[in-house]
């Protein structure tokens, strides 16, 4: 069993369709669409949120993803009427790109926490984390001898386990093997940084523009360090199970 | 003699109810004109939908107390309102028919107790403090004035005086500078309009108190 999904939507077209495209990455995952009123406009409705949170229960636990303001309220507000029938977590996240990532952790088996996690990470680059282009200016620059290239303060302890893998199949680091490195590492209990960036975070291993012969140098922190590690080796030495 | 008055009973509810979708249906046009002027104005449409929708629930499943005929609402409103104001609504009628029970009566002490627990419902859920021009500017001097006056044990009373500290509550987010919600995009533009949700929520007050006269 895995975590399923909700996805609540203003517009019918955007809910139906977010499925549709997360569902290309995470065939075995349960998403149900909760977009627009009952009567077909423009709006949310708590009568298809509750019945879409009623379909959706019976997993491992349900992540509900949101768009703008009122569609949490009316989230919340379903969550509520809703009490008592397992877990249910409100993701913070973007529609799309957090479902993309929520959908593939899921599929990963990734727990209910992890799954909103996964979502999460979307937001962008966690504050304590610089962007890529912000480690080339450190480097470059060098003024700054207390911070490495990978953003990480020198003086922070040494990962618990690190290595360099070097990028085989042809298209490199793209929306799939992104998806499933971070999906995979959202189950794990460890904090895992690629060339910099949070390795949970399928957009922020999209931004490293890596490919192929390009080398990701992977650190993880954490219980599950040495498995992180292991994952993303083979991952990556397969190909991702591409050409 | 000295059998004291039991309090409001379902029957007040629903003409609550019923009141409040004719306050909805007649002032439709003036919601509309003031969420035109600081928001997306669809508040008059969306709320004369939503108790239209009670209405229909009501006639359909009529409730055996007020807590069944508040929850009923709720699960309407939020259903049938589609913008902002139908969790708020719905959250302030589920939380007031939650404090309420399965009571056949209500009290002055139990209606003010349910006032405040609406009026928590749509703060908890709209994150809005009092002077940030929304509902909670019509609900908070309710609830205010509902628990001074709930000390005589009066319903009737309790109603009265929810309605007008409501309605002045409405008059004065005219001044004010919204902070959430739609017309918080406009900044300073919102000042000199009333908030439409403030409105709407002294005309359901001042329902409640017109269905207990």
């Amino acid at each position: 069993m895995t975590v399923r999904i909700v996805v609540v939507s203003h517009s019918d077209k955007i809910a139906d369709g977010a499925v549709e495209l997360a569902a290309q990455m995470a065939p075995d995952v349960m998403m149900v669409p909760a977009g627009g009123t009952s009567d077909g406009r423009i709006g949310t409705s708590m009568e298809k949120v509750m019945a879409a949170l009623e379909t959706a229960a019976g997993g491992d636990g349900v992540v509900v993803l949101t768009d703008l303001g009122s569609a949490v309220m009316t989230a919340e507000s379903a969550m509520e009427f809703a009490e008592g029938s397992g877990t249910v977590l409100l993701a913070d996240a973007p529609i799309i790109e957090g479902l993309v990532a929520a959908a593939v952790a899921a599929q990963g088996g990734a727990s209910v926490h992890a799954v909103r996690r996964a979502a999460e990470a979307t937001h962008g680059y966690p504050a304590s984390r610089a962007k890529p282009e912000d480690h080339m200016a450190v480097a470059t620059a060098g003024e700054e001898p207390g911070m490495q290239p990978g953003g990480q303060p020198a003086d922070l302890a040494a990962p618990d386990a690190s290595a360099d893998f070097e990028l085989v199949n042809l298209a490199g680091m793209h929306a799939r093997p992104a998806a499933k490195i971070a999906g995979g590492l959202s189950g794990l209990d460890a904090d895992v940084t690629v060339n910099g960036v949070d390795g949970a975070s399928m957009t922020g291993l999209m931004t490293l523009g890596a490919g192929k012969g390009s080398v990701l140098h992977v650190e993880a922190y954490g219980p599950d360090a040495e498995r992180a590690v292991a994952y993303v080796a083979g991952l990556v030495r397969d190909g991702f199970g591409e050409p | 003699m000295g059998r004291v008055a039991v309090g409001l009973d379902v029957t007040w509810a629903v003409k609550w109810l019923t009141l409040s979708a004719q306050a909805m249906a007649e002032h439709r046009v003036e919601l509309i004109e003031l969420d035109r002027a600081i928001g997306d104005s669809d508040h008059g449409e969306n709320m004369d939908r939503g108790f239209q929708a009670v209405l229909d629930k009501l006639a359909e499943s009529p409730p055996e107390t007020p807590g069944a005929a508040l929850k009923l609402t709720a699960m309407a409103l939020m259903s049938k309102v589609g913008g902002a104001a139908g969790p708020l609504y719905g959250t302030a009628f589920l939380r007031a028919a939650t404090t309420l029970g399965d009571a056949a009566y209500i009290d002055a002490a139990a209606l003010a107790a349910a006032l405040a627990a609406a009026r928590d419902g749509i703060v908890a859920r709209g994150k809005a403090e009092a002077g940030d021009k929304t509902m909670v500017d019509a609900w908070t001097p309710a609830v205010d004035a509902a628990a001074a006056a709930a000390a005589d044990g009066d319903t009737l009373a309790v109603l009265i005086a929810a309605a007008e500290a409501a309605e002045a509550g409405a008059v004065a987010t005219d001044p004010l500078v919204a902070r959430k919600g739609r017309a918080s995009y406009l900044g300073e533009r919102s000042a000199g309009h009333r908030d439409p949700g403030a409105a709407s929520s002294a005309l359901i007050l001042r329902a409640a108190a017109g269905a207990a006269a």
